[in-house]
């Protein structure tokens, strides 16, 4: 799976989540810029994104990843 | 497990159910909460339940129910889901000194919180089980010695139990049940435990909050009362028309040990007051023929109210069926291996409940085990004679044929009511039949068995129970009316409902005679009657006006208790109650 592909994924994904299918995310794309991307909907966000790709994030990573690019990392290295 | 995800239910959290009904219903944890409310009010939006959540903060149990002003009061919850996670529990395991009374010591802490919980509302608890989790310290040695964790936590959730069965208005979440279904790790995410203080999976909050939906409607009212079901190819292998008698598969030995397990899970159902009903598309000699010639037959045509084979199709059949036993379309459960018939009965008939049964017959128990679909906030003794009593009622119908008139029926059936005071004894099926009535039920008025043994003992209100029995058979407890006394002249009929299984008995009249005669005896000189209108209680809507109270208003009737006239009935009071 490409990072495009995975990016692509990732974004619907999101769409479902936030319950908003206009949402464009980018590797920049930050909680801050989401106006519903609060702690809670985190979880839920990586709950999904586990599902959807079948592994599951490192603690210190849902912690610490500071935008979507970084989850990217984290699932490309993953789903290799 | 429910299909539904938890972003589904998040979605559904948007929506507004309009036609849904309003439940206020609280959240009190030693662990974070929000998204085990999110999932309720969303899982409820699927059941047009329109749920408002007072999701208490983080580990706030002991502060909420303490303090008399604290927000959980002012919420004026109908319910209260108590969860307290196995976490928490065994950190506090680690902490104590004395290990064999851990299990002990917790309960003593959770009953003070319903006992509490009981003391200042009508609030009924929902009490979520420990999912049973070992530390393996000891290894399979945890299960020889009382001061293990696994001892004490699987000792804790029988004392639960236990507690359960003594202080009514609780009810458990066997979230323990739903760990073993589906295992500990789809149930817990440590992650999310550490992180975020949520010991139960983003993947396993919808059927939590299934269970506790289920439990919430049951104590609300609905529940499934019957069963009606197919024979070919569900209730055994084959078609007994074409394969003949020893050619259809039934019996501990092949494909019919799945449908034999079957049989015996609806005989269960059946013991424990569900009634079955056949609607087959067959002969009805044919039909009727394993029931009386196969030796591995589980069921009998005798655990059978109604025996309905022929060639009609099978919505108008079942139609039949419930307007002769007399039961809402929605609590019947219609069981059939033909998806075609499926949908024939799906589409003509609103409400009815048609599960998906896997074409696999393997799987036809664990699926509707899945379904949880004979959810129930009461059982008394009486549901195991439910089949009898609707025979009874057959036969009973059977003799109308005999005689020249209804009045010369009913007088040969030889009826004698009692009419008495709630006792405890009864206090079960009381609170039952206040949950179950739908259409026969003035006010609707659902009561648990808490609110039950309240009223009886409360000077403002005298209650009455009324059974009723025949030549055929003795209907049990029928009817249950709550006097309240307004003031020093007039009785309010805060509650009075009816089984429709004795309608058209003169028992409704023989129940209007005795209040009104209850309140002469008290010194009373009216007695008012009101009706609140729900979509299943037209037929009660002129009630009082029959039977002799004038018209106040749109809903509410007056009767003069001195001047008030008798209403014809065959009904003998029972000799030993007479006065």
């Amino acid at each position: 799976m490409s990072r495009e592909e995975i990016l692509e994924k990732v974004n619907e994904i999101f769409w479902d989540v936030f319950d908003d299918d206009t949402l464009e995310i980018t590797e920049e794309t930050t909680a801050a810029d989401i106006e519903d991307w609060d702690s809670l909907t985190h979880i839920t966000l990586i709950s999904e994104v586990e599902n959807a790709f079948d592994f599951t994030f490192a603690m210190k990573d849902v912690l610490g990843m500071k935008n979507v690019g970084e989850m990217l990392d984290i699932i490309e290295k993953e789903v290799q | 497990m429910t299909e539904l995800t938890f972003t589904k239910l998040k979605k559904n959290c948007r929506l507004d159910p309009a036609d849904g009904r309003e439940c206020r219903l609280a959240i009190l944890g030693d662990c974070a909460t929000q998204h085990l409310a999110t999932a309720i009010r969303g899982y409820g939006v699927e059941e047009h339940i329109r749920f408002t959540v007072f999701d208490a903060d983080y580990n706030q149990i002991d502060a909420q129910l303490m303090d008399e002003q604290s927000e959980f009061y002012a919420s004026k919850s109908q319910f209260a889901v108590i969860f307290m996670c196995v976490e928490k529990l065994y950190h506090a395991f680690c902490e104590t000194q004395d290990r064999a009374a851990f299990a002990d010591t917790v309960y003593q802490k959770i009953r003070g919180y319903w006992e509490l919980i009981n003391a200042h509302t009508q609030t009924t608890v929902i009490q979520f089980t420990f999912a049973e989790n070992d530390d393996r310290v000891f290894g399979n040695y945890a299960c020889k010695t009382n001061i293990s964790f696994l001892y004490q936590v699987r000792r804790l959730n029988l004392l639960l139990m236990e507690g359960a069965q003594e202080v009514k208005n609780v009810f458990l979440m066997d979230l323990n049940r739903i760990q073993s279904c589906f295992g500990r790790d789809t149930v817990h995410d440590e992650k999310l435990y550490y992180i975020a203080k949520m010991p139960l999976s983003t993947q396993i909050l919808p059927e939590v909050a299934k269970q506790v939906v289920d439990i919430v409607k049951a104590v609300s009212g609905s529940i499934k009362k019957c069963v009606i079901t197919d024979l070919d190819n569900t209730l055994w292998g084959g078609v007994i028309g074409d394969d003949g008698l020893e050619g259809i598969q039934i019996g501990e030995l092949g494909l019919g040990h799945a449908f034999e397990e079957f049989q015996m899970w609806l005989k269960e159902l059946q013991n424990r007051g569900i009634i079955l009903a056949v609607c087959s598309k067959n002969n009805e000699e044919t039909a009727k023929e394993p029931f009386l010639k196969h030796p591995e037959m589980i069921l009998q045509l005798d655990d059978f109210s109604m025996f309905v084979a022929n060639w009609e199709d099978k919505a108008s059949n079942i139609r039949r069926i419930q307007e002769t036993i007399n039961i809402g379309m929605d609590s019947i459960v219609f069981l059939d291996d033909n998806p075609f018939e499926r949908e024939q009965v799906r589409s003509t008939l609103p409400g009815i409940t048609v599960p998906e049964l896997p074409e696999d017959p393997a799987r036809y128990v664990s699926y509707l085990k899945g379904l949880n679909l004979f959810e129930t906030a009461s059982w008394s003794q009486a549901d195991r004679d439910r089949t009898k009593q609707y025979q009874a009622e057959a036969n009973r119908t059977a003799s109308l044929a005999q005689y020249q008139s209804y009045d010369e029926y009913l007088q040969s059936l030889g009826m004698v009511a009692e009419a008495r005071p709630f006792d405890s004894f009864q206090f079960p099926r009381i609170a039952q039949l206040t949950q179950r009535s739908n259409q026969f039920n003035l006010r609707t008025v659902r009561c648990t068995e808490a609110e039950v043994g309240q009223m009886a003992a409360d000077d403002r209100f005298i209650t009455l129970y009324f059974t009723l029995r025949d030549k055929f058979g003795d209907h049990g407890l029928i009817s249950v009316v709550i006097l309240e006394k307004t003031d020093g002249d007039t009785l309010f009929m805060y509650n009075w409902l009816m089984s429709c299984r004795v309608l058209k008995r003169g028992m409704e009249e023989f129940i209007i005679n005795t209040v009104i005669g209850t309140a002469k005896q008290a010194g009373y000189r009216k007695v008012v009657g009101e009706y609140l209108r729900t979509p299943k209680n037209a037929m009660v809507k002129d009630i009082y006006e029959r039977l002799g109270f004038r018209r106040l208003g749109d809903n509410t009737f007056e009767a003069d208790v001195d001047t008030f006239v008798q209403n014809k009935t065959y009904i003998q009071i029972r000799k030993d109650d007479a006065q």
